[in-house]
């Protein structure tokens, strides 16, 4: 299906059900929000809210989901798949039709408004997604907000790492099942295999429980880990390397472990449990290899 | 008299590494870009940046500070232009655009380092 398609899909469920904030309206988070913001106005000590909070009270929180039938969740999903990974804010127009007061309980709902593009912008290729958010106290309408993200495919990253082309290094074989992954690290992006809410890597052409049918596709890992095993190298020689070095069998974050060189580390330093990040070293034009340094 | 053309004092913000990640949490916006630095250069930025929800509040803030406790902010309407990173200094400056009745509508601009951060318009009710 085309992004456009799949927007059309998604903008003609119209709103989503109403979530309601995780707490009321509450004074020790307006206290939190006046100190970071330095705003001194006295009429929100006083049990009234400042309104630009309105989306503050509604927000997922720090492990929060978005609930199934949300409209952004969805358009990000299918953006994700199309390769537009990153996401920046970029408009917010909120309308208020009254100031909130200490002890109300906000829920809100959004549909999806637009989706335009492909659009060439500074960040790099991406899409417009807006959506319209209507903010509820109890059966009332107190605010509502139009907003707007470029959903972008970022530019490669800066290989952290330059090695010089080597003859004679070993390449890997890349097919059908593992060309994706391979796109990735030359993208900057350290990308696993997903088989519906299943992680599998190295990739394969099924999902572990061999249904023949299934479509693969794809997330972006965080590029954080730990050493779950490692090796020191010393001999043979390896084009390209200095032994003594260092591979690492590192459990990502996802839950799925991948193997890579530990560049930047004594390799008496190194030790099992040890956080690492990702880090891309660029071969030459073909070839990126996914490797970790240690984390600060 | 506030009339078409008042210009509003300047207010400027200095946008330290504590700024970024205490508004960016305390408007429960806990993507990494606003607190790691690490995943917001490996993301193809320069640093951890403000947030939008952030950007809302400072703006409400400028604009609401000048008009004085009496007033109802009605509408905040921004749009970001370049980021504005850890370290940056942040200069906001506004003026009214219109005044119909007690209803003002105010411009404002917040300008850092690399140039204008956020701009965008603020309908505000005067007291009376």
């Amino acid at each position: 299906m085309s992004i456009e398609a799949a927007a059309a899909r998604i903008a003609a469920q119209g709103e989503s059900s109403r979530r309601l904030a995780r707490d009321p309206v509450n004074q020790a988070m307006i206290n939190n929000w006046l100190e970071a913001i330095g705003d001194t106005d006295p009429r929100y000590t006083r049990g009234v809210a400042p309104p630009a909070m309105v989306q503050v009270w509604t927000m997922p929180g720090l492990h929060g989901q978005r609930a199934a039938d949300d409209p952004l969740g969805a358009m990000m999903r299918v953006l994700d798949e199309a390769g537009y990974t990153s996401v920046v804010a970029t408009n917010s127009e909120q309308t208020y039709h009254r100031y909130l007061r200490v002890g109300e309980h906000v829920s809100a709902s959004t549909a999806l408004e637009s989706v335009v593009g492909p659009k060439r912008t500074a960040l790099g290729e991406g899409w417009f997604v807006t959506t319209r958010t209507s903010f509820y106290v109890g059966g009332e309408l107190v605010a509502d907000m139009l907003f707007r993200v470029l959903k972008f495919a970022p530019p490669p990253a800066q290989p952290a790492q330059s090695v010089q082309s080597a003859p004679g290094v070993l390449r890997p074989v890349i097919s059908r099942d593992t060309e994706f992954f391979w796109a990735g690290t030359k993208a900057g992006e350290l990308r696993i295999q997903r088989w519906g809410d299943t992680l599998r890597h190295p990739p394969g052409p099924m999902p572990p429980d061999g249904d023949l049918g299934a479509e693969p596709g794809w997330v972006v890992a965080s590029g954080r880990g730990t050493v779950h095993s490692y090796v020191v190298h010393h001999r043979p020689a390896v084009p390209g390397r200095e032994p003594p070095f260092v591979i690492a069998l590192v459990e990502l974050e996802e839950g799925v472990r991948m193997l890579g060189e530990l560049v930047g580390a004594d390799p008496a330093d190194v030790h099992i449990g040890l956080p690492v990040t990702v880090t891309f070293v660029t071969v030459d034009d073909d070839l990126t290899l996914p490797a970790w340094r240690v984390a600060r | 008299m506030i009339a078409a053309g008042t210009e509003l004092p300047e207010l400027a913000f200095d946008v330290t590494p504590t700024f970024v990640i205490s508004t960016a949490l305390a408007t429960r916006d806990f993507q990494d870009v606003h607190h790691d630095r690490d995943a917001a250069v490996a993301r193809g930025s320069a640093d951890i940046f403000l947030n939008i929800l952030t950007d809302t509040g400072l703006v409400q803030r400028f604009v609401a500070g000048w008009a004085g406790p009496d007033a109802l902010v009605r509408s905040i309407r921004i749009k970001l232009g370049v980021p504005c990173y850890a370290g940056d200094r942040l200069v906001f400056t506004g003026r009214v655009r219109s005044v119909e009745g007690r209803v003002a509508v105010v411009e404002v601009t917040g300008t850092g380092k690399l140039g204008a951060h956020v701009s965008g318009t603020v309908t505000v009710e005067l007291d009376s």
